[in-house]
């Protein structure tokens, strides 16, 4: 690698790059992964100068008015970027300027390098389809009654779970869903499987969720099974 | 977590959702879960996630600006950039409030470079003094952060810390620098990067001793 431009890596984190040298080290970012976690690394270390800049807080008007920006703006933007990009007001036309920087440092976010291809076609392709359910202009969120997290489901009944603070599934065990419908567990309904990682699971269920279910998640043997065996690590309020 | 009998009335009666219920239930969640229902167009987990990053992200563009008004244009443009990208947002490549305050400074720069509107003061200046004495638990721990940054910040060798503080608080780009300093832009790149990695490591150290708080909690 080029030491010179190994070395823009800090002037990258620090917003500090000349135009002509931020394009330059963007083009050899995509390809250089030791770039990438140099950068991610830098990014921290940036963050944490941002914390010692603290002052004073914020006027509440502005809080009120970002709500309303957000509010105000249709909801197809997981789905569709160029819809959104038409839609973006005039005063709002200055973030086109570093449109490309900012797409960048999102999308270097956005790759999973150490996932296989295959991984990551199905990821995608899972992610789409999440995506088009959380993002439908009738889909309703759901609290977690039991465990950390969200359901949300459309209005056809296709659902969504999300649930934050787990660990991956111990070796040889997965997390399992279940439609629970009335939230009479004797009829629980499998409704697809999963490893987890430490964090946030994102699952789309298999099946529909009708109003009065409980989505439920237990960890059962790896491959899942039939009908629970386990008491629920996570449960829904009815939809 | 505690076991949960299956005919036990979480199930079966959970009370109907609230706004409360949702709010409070929001407050319990990462900063990155935040993220992923933003990306569902959740506008209370933006209002929460706004909660727990608006001071810092204020303090920063209010710092690179100098000014309220501009302050508060880059916050509003970086959280509405936030919304409409949350879901190119993977947690696994950083931290959600790293990437918001990212998107926070790159805004503040964009508007300082537009507006020529530079200011070159060290970092303890006013905006650490001028300060009423810290409340909550919250305030303490962001005072507690400053002081760890900026002890690290006076360990750098001088021109490390100019070209830093330069750089990410007045908005000063390299070649601007090295005009400024009368010095070759690869002497400034290479101060830069030096300080930049100098900086990191002293607070990795500093981690290891003190209470890096993982995440914005409230």
């Amino acid at each position: 690698m080029e030491a010179g431009i190994h070395e823009l890596s800090a002037g990258y984190a620090l917003d500090a790059l000349d135009a002509h040298e931020r394009d330059a080290f963007e083009a050899h970012l995509a390809e250089c992964e030791q770039c990438q976690q140099e950068l991610e690394s830098f990014w921290t270390t940036t963050a944490a100068l941002a914390l010692a800049a603290s002052g004073p807080e914020p006027a509440p008007a502005l809080r009120e008015r970002i709500l309303a920006d957000a509010r105000a703006e249709p909801r197809s933007n997981v789905v569709s970027l160029d819809s959104r990009r038409r839609r973006l007001a005039p005063a709002l036309g200055a973030v086109a300027a570093v449109a490309a920087v900012v797409a960048l440092a999102v999308g270097l976010w956005a790759s999973s390098i150490s996932s296989e291809l295959d991984d990551t076609r199905s990821a995608l392709a899972q992610q789409q389809a999440t995506a088009q359910i959380l993002a439908a202009s009738d889909a309703q969120s759901i609290a977690l009654s039991l465990g950390e997290g969200r359901v949300v489901v459309s209005g056809d009944g296709d659902a969504v779970l999300v649930l934050d603070g787990i660990d991956a599934a111990p070796a040889g065990k997965t997390y399992e869903m279940w439609i629970v419908p009335d939230g009479d567990i004797g009829s629980a309904n499998p409704a697809g499987l999963f490893s987890g990682a430490d964090g946030t699971a994102i699952e789309r269920l298999d099946g529909t969720v009708e109003p009065g279910d409980v989505v439920a998640v237990t960890i059962e043997d790896a491959g899942g099974v039939d009908a629970p065996t386990t008491d629920p690590i996570a449960a829904s309020d009815p939809v | 977590m505690g076991a949960i009998a299956f005919d036990m009335p979480v199930l079966a009666f959970a009370a109907p959702e609230t706004r409360f219920a949702m709010r409070k239930q929001h407050a319990h969640l990462s900063d990155e879960a935040l993220v992923a229902l933003v990306a569902r167009a959740d506008e209370d987990a933006l209002a929460e996630l706004y909660d727990r990053v608006s001071r810092i992200a204020y303090g920063l563009a209010l710092r690179v600006l100098r000014d309220e008004r501009h302050a508060e244009d880059a916050v509003q443009e970086a959280f509405l950039q936030v919304w409409r990208s949350a879901g190119t947002f993977r947690a696994e490549r950083a931290k959600a409030s790293t990437w918001i305050l990212t998107l926070v400074h790159r805004r503040a720069v964009d508007l300082v470079r537009r507006e020529e509107r530079r200011q070159t003061d060290p970092l303890t200046d006013e905006s650490e003094t001028a300060q009423a004495p810290e409340q909550t638990e919250e305030a303490a721990w962001l005072r507690f952060e400053r002081e760890r940054v900026q002890a690290a910040l006076k360990q750098l060798p001088d021109v490390q810390r100019e070209a830093l503080e330069l750089a990410y608080y007045g908005g000063f780009s390299q070649s601007e620098l090295a005009e400024r300093l009368g010095v070759p832009l690869g002497t400034i790149k290479s101060r830069m990067f030096a300080g930049l990695a100098r900086l990191r490591e002293l607070l990795d150290e500093s981690t290891q001793e003190g209470s890096w708080k993982p995440e914005f909690t409230s």
